[in-house]
């Protein structure tokens, strides 16, 4: 069987087009010395001078990787456990229920996520801004770490833990020193997911949000909305550049961690 | 019988001795598994420095048992105790007990060195001691220029000996080993087999060793215990679990065996012939295994290994005429030449098999007896075993 007949290439060829193209020229065009974003005036770095001159874009991007840090690491011990009590602990009480809550916000709109947590700080009076987003990101990204350590976890052999318990290790140093290394790559990613998944959320950011914690997707869109300047596509473009780093030191980090079977 | 029966070490005999503490102790142990009852109200007794086998086929509970007493199982009912200490309720973690996987559960993260001094570590020993008794585990094992490696970057053979040095850096009190030896070839692991019977009296060690594979047991352990179905059926040396089997499961689960039913009939001298179904008649010396004498008429087994019948081409001198007992007539049937030995599958005139097997002590390529020669079975009188059950 041909693998690349003509017609398989032309699909190819439209579709990676279509997907990456529009990035592409978003990131030719921050380097247009011309105001006008449509038309090609040169290279220059002028926009991105301008952007570290913009205190409103750089405070956005302060707050987004703020909160993209914190959440990502809180969701990351919160999913990791999470994830530990679905596979390890048997058929307890309510165990169904459980995984059912714990997956809920992976197949949740956004919108509705988003509008239920306002409400719930509304209620509760709750201030919103710094916080809340970072609350709401914890309780959504949480579930993707999940996820993702749960397939680990499933694969994982129970006599590792067992050998570690039986030559003295307790409980928690088991944990500590046979279980985690071993689901580490897993983990690692999860964290990887929440943070990139914190870093480009608009909607429910938009919903928690308050007074002085705009992030960087808010602020994006907000500009997007009084006209498209090169300025954009700069902080595109180094959007861009740092979640294709997370992605490649993800996929790094799981080839060089993922600790060979022994046979 | 008995007089024939040779232990391998005939001094070490703790069981035969009233005097001699218990060094663990299974007191009416129950394990359920929800409906399933794994383990069904069994007691046993394993001497200090002794080989202990536990063997049986898979899902007998040998492993449920090998579990509750290295502490990742609780006995569901009965308790377990170690140089009289109960051990209820005190978790792994807390045993003066070492187990070695099956699968070797070796960490994949961790170098071989660090894998042995893992146990170590957590009790809190000195670094200098550490590396001290990681070096002679080490050289027990034979692995000394390995330290560095990852358990991956090891042969099968080569893992199975960390993970008995790990097991052992301890220096626990009881060793127990699960299917050590069941992911080794053949031929490795009957010289691991030896090492291992070797090591233990060495070292002095307790051992409990769980398999399903009768020649592993039979080669190391000074006492097996055959377990089915949840119970512990015979507990007895090798030589006598062989020779003097308590029931036919025994009897057909260790070794190869011949099984016929027949009626009792009780003879004047205190001998018993049996009449089989299979058509021949059968006396001998000795009453059934661990029962009373049966009475006449009673349905009994006599249960007899190949090895221990005489396969020829004529009638044996010594015979009766006519229908002489342990003597059959047949033809042979099929063989299978195992270089060392032939079986020979001998068809009688009522349609039973029975097999016999002949070891080939001259070099022959021809067979001296080969497929369709009418054949004479014989055997003497104390060869066999009469069963009840």
């Amino acid at each position: 069987m041909r693998r690349f007949t003509a017609f398989n290439l032309t699909t190819l060829t439209l579709g990676m087009a279509f997907l990456y193209l529009p990035i592409l020229i978003l990131i030719l065009y921050s380097f247009n010395a011309s105001r006008i974003v449509t038309v090609w005036g040169g290279f220059s770095t002028r926009w991105y001078v301008q952007l570290m001159q913009n205190e409103s874009i750089l405070d956005a991007a302060w707050v987004t990787l703020r909160v993209g840090l914190l959440s990502a690491t809180i969701a990351t011990v919160l999913g990791t456990l999470a994830a530990i009590a679905l596979v390890r602990s048997g058929r307890f009480f309510g165990r169904t229920l459980f995984s059912g809550m714990v997956y809920a916000p992976l197949v949740m709109p956004e919108v509705i996520t988003g509008l239920s947590l306002l409400l719930l700080f509304v209620a509760i009076n709750f201030d919103r801004g710094f916080w809340t987003v970072t609350i709401a990101h914890i309780t959504f990204a949480m579930c993707f770490v999940a996820v993702v350590v749960q397939s680990r976890l499933m694969s994982f052999d129970r006599s590792l833990e067992e050998a570690a318990l039986d030559l003295g290790a307790t409980p928690a140093k088991t944990f500590f020193a046979v279980t985690l290394p071993l689901i580490f790559p897993a983990v690692a990613a999860g964290w990887m997911l929440a943070f990139s998944l914190s870093l480009d959320d608009l909607v429910i950011a938009s919903f928690t949000t308050g007074p002085g914690a705009t992030t960087l997707p808010m602020k994006i869109y907000s500009q997007v909305r009084r006209g498209v300047t090169p300025e954009i596509n700069a902080v595109c473009t180094i959007l861009v550049a740092f979640v294709a780093t997370g992605v490649l030191a993800a996929s790094v980090i799981g080839k060089v961690r993922a600790p060979a079977k022994a046979p | 019988m008995a007089k024939t029966l040779g232990p391998v070490r005939r001094s070490f005999q703790p069981w035969n001795d009233p005097s001699e503490p218990a060094f663990i102790e299974l007191r009416n142990v129950t394990k359920r598994f929800g409906e399933f009852t794994a383990v069904d109200n069994q007691s046993l007794t394993v001497y200090e420095r002794e080989f202990f086998a536990l063997l049986g086929p898979s899902g007998c509970g040998k492993t449920t048992l090998l579990r509750m007493m290295a502490g990742f199982e609780e006995p569901s009912e009965g308790e377990i105790l170690l140089e009289g200490q109960p051990l209820t309720g005190v978790p792994p973690h807390r045993r003066p007990v070492n187990m070695m996987f099956q699968s070797y559960a070796l960490f994949p993260h961790m170098n071989v060195a660090d894998n042995i001094a893992f146990g170590l570590k957590q009790e809190g020993m000195g670094k200098a001691d550490i590396a001290q008794r990681v070096a002679e585990m080490l050289r027990l094992v034979k692995l000394e220029e390995f330290s560095a490696r990852k358990p991956s970057q090891l042969s099968g053979g080569q893992q199975q000996r960390v993970a008995l040095a790990r097991a052992l850096a301890k220096r626990p009190k009881v060793l127990l080993l699960d299917e050590p030896l069941g992911a080794l070839d053949k031929k490795l692991r009957e010289e691991t087999q030896f090492e291992l019977a070797d090591l233990q009296q060495d070292l002095g060690l307790t051992f409990v060793i769980v398999t399903h594979d009768q020649e592993e047991a039979m080669t190391m352990a000074d006492r097996i215990a055959v377990m089915d179905h949840g119970r512990i059926i015979q507990v007895a040396t090798p030589a006598e679990i062989y020779e003097a089997p308590a029931t036919r499961y025994i009897a057909d689960f260790v070794g190869d065996v011949n099984i016929f039913e027949g009626t009792a009939e009780p003879l004047a001298g205190g001998g018993l012939r049996i009449a089989t179904s299979a058509g021949f008649a059968v006396e001998v010396a000795a009453a059934p295994n661990g029962a009373a004498a049966p009475a006449r008429g009673d349905t009994v087994w006599f249960a007899i290994r190949p090895e221990k019948m005489v396969i020829s081409h004529d009638r044996p001198a010594g015979a009766k005429e006519g229908t002489a007992p342990n003597l059959i007539e047949g033809e042979v049937w099929d063989i299978g030449y195992l270089g060392d030995v032939s079986i020979y599958n001998v068809r009688l005139a009522s349609g039973d098999v029975v097999r016999a097997t002949r070891l080939n002590a001259d070099r022959e390529v021809e067979r001296p007896i080969t497929w369709e020669d009418r054949v004479w079975i014989s055997w003497r009188a104390d060869a066999g075993i009469v069963l009840a059950g």
